[in-house]
């Protein structure tokens, strides 16, 4: 009972900072209101006891990654209206059909799903009993996960030296 | 009930009451261990020696006037300096300050929780610490705060990679990311952990003065190019909350460093037999005591060091620290793997 009242209140906010987002006129603003998103986000990690991940969300996203846009943001100059006044008619045109496709999309969901039994949940990679997450989510990433994890530190390399490659005037 | 709701409240209450009136009277502190630096006597009309000082600094600050700047983002302005003190404070949650001491018959752990992931909360508490500087930079919409904000973002994202780095290796080396568990792992082996990682003992000192913006790294608010720096536009308490973070960071700084490196509540030497004398000081003193004397080193530094040059602050973390943070990990997981 306390935990889905929690759950619902938490869902709110989340859902309530990500339409401030997209909706807040000030972009520091918007960008703020993503840390708060991140931040809610977070705790619904720590209500599913992963307190691993939790951490790391507020870590990497809330304290790493959004530092970084905010960065961007201060550096670059948004205020200066852009050059060509964009087609505002045709945009929410475009916006109304998509929102009208996946309103069908999520109702047809609904509709097939309404009075079948929930399916069983699929069982994850077998955990040794007494080992915290951290070192659950570690085990994973090392042996089943493994090749998964190195393609993704690849890529990460990869952008790394592109961004060097970038920034430097001579190569 | 009573060990569920009551004691932890208590614990918690006390615990921010304790941080806030040592962060209040560090100020004095600072001020007189410069003086003496520098041959002066410091603070001496406020009561006997200048103790009643930081009170009467108080309350000027509580009576000045709040000033926001007209064109300031006002609703930015006020939560900037709620940012930097808050995670400051959250920050003690996971400090150890002893293992457990006995009230009216009531085993109590010294310390509000003991997480698996106790490590990694503070490195994530500090890194949302900085929006406050960033923060108050932008929202006072003036140009010096500005680019006193854009630089402490920059210093903090790349001294903060080094520290992270050293913690690594410092983990490799204790198996858990408990806070408790690390001073535990550092009495099993029996050496403080400064003897075991020197190096990343250093630099994590080095980047703790570089997080906090203490001097040499105070770029942030160097009065001589920056007039205040990110504070410039803030006034009574708001400015004095921004003073008071920078101070209670001073603290996390300085007892995470213990916990880590200087084996926590244990006494010096914990592997050697012959020294049982030092077991009869309570474990919590020691863990003072040792706190207290990174604070005076931090202080001592300030009064000593100059200011670095912004590129030589930017070398000194890319291409030092962090290599150095590089090279130490694999030396360190060489050795796990191979003894």
């Amino acid at each position: 009972m306390l935990e889905a009242v929690v759950f619902y209140t938490l869902a709110a906010f989340i859902l309530g900072f990500g339409v401030l987002v997209v909706t807040a006129r000030n972009t520091v603003h918007s960008v703020l209101f993503l840390v708060a998103n991140f931040l809610c986000v977070a705790v619904v990690f720590v209500m599913l006891a992963a307190e691993f991940l939790a951490i790391i969300q507020v870590l990497v996203y809330a304290g790493g990654i959004v530092v970084l846009y905010l960065f961007v943001v201060m550096l670059v100059n948004l205020k200066r209206p852009p050059e060509a006044p964009l087609d505002t008619r045709r945009q929410s045109r475009a916006g109304f059909v998509l929102a009208a496709v996946l309103l069908a999309e999520l109702s047809a969901i609904l509709v097939y799903t309404a009075g079948r039994p929930a399916p069983a949940p699929v069982p994850g990679p077998a955990v040794a009993a007494g080992t915290g997450n951290t070192e659950a989510v570690g085990m994973l990433l090392y042996t089943d996960y493994l090749v998964p994890f190195e393609v993704a530190s690849m890529l990460l390399l990869v952008a790394m030296v592109g961004a060097i490659i970038l920034a430097r005037k001579d190569v | 009930m009573i060990e569920t709701f009551v004691v932890p409240i208590l614990k918690i209450l006390v615990l921010l009451n304790a941080v806030l009136v040592s962060v209040t009277f560090m100020t004095l502190l600072e001020r007189k261990i410069i003086a003496w630096v520098q041959v002066r006597l410091g603070p001496m009309r406020v009561g006997p020696h200048g103790v009643l000082q930081p009170i009467a600094d108080a309350v000027k600050l509580l009576l000045k006037e709040d000033i926001t700047p007209s064109r300031a983002d006002k609703w930015v302005f006020t939560l900037a300096p709620i940012v930097s003190m808050v995670p400051a404070l959250i920050a003690f949650a996971v400090i150890p300050f002893d293992r457990e001491a006995s009230f009216f018959g009531y085993r109590i752990p010294l310390y509000i929780a003991d997480i698996n992931v106790g490590l990694l909360y503070i490195v994530s508490i500090t890194s949302i610490g900085i929006y406050g500087i960033i923060l108050a930079g932008y929202a006072s919409n003036s140009k010096f705060p500005l680019l006193a904000g854009l630089r402490a973002s920059a210093q903090l994202v790349s001294y903060e990679i080094a520290v992270t780095m050293m913690l690594v290796s410092l983990v490799v080396n204790a198996g858990t990311l408990s806070m408790v568990g690390i001073v535990e792992a550092q009495l099993q082996q029996g050496v403080w952990y400064a003897f075991l990682q020197p190096v990343a003992f250093v630099v994590l000192f080095i980047g703790g003065l570089a997080e906090t913006n203490r001097a040499p790294f105070d770029l942030p608010e160097a009065e001589q190019e920056l007039t205040g720096g990110f504070h410039t536009e803030y006034s009574g308490m708001r400015f004095a909350l921004f003073f008071l973070a920078e101070y209670a960071n001073m603290i996390v700084v300085s007892a995470v460093a213990t916990t880590l490196f200087l084996g926590g509540w244990l006494r010096p030497f914990p592997g050697v037999e012959a020294l049982w004398l030092l077991d009869y000081v309570p474990g919590w003193l020691w863990f003072f005591l040792k706190t207290f004397a990174f604070i005076y080193i931090f202080m001592w530094i300030r009064a000593t060091l100059p200011r670095y040059r912004y590129d030589q602050l930017m070398r000194l973390g890319w291409k030092v620290l962090i290599p150095l943070g590089i090279v130490n990990l694999v030396i360190t997981a060489t050795l796990k793997v191979l003894l």
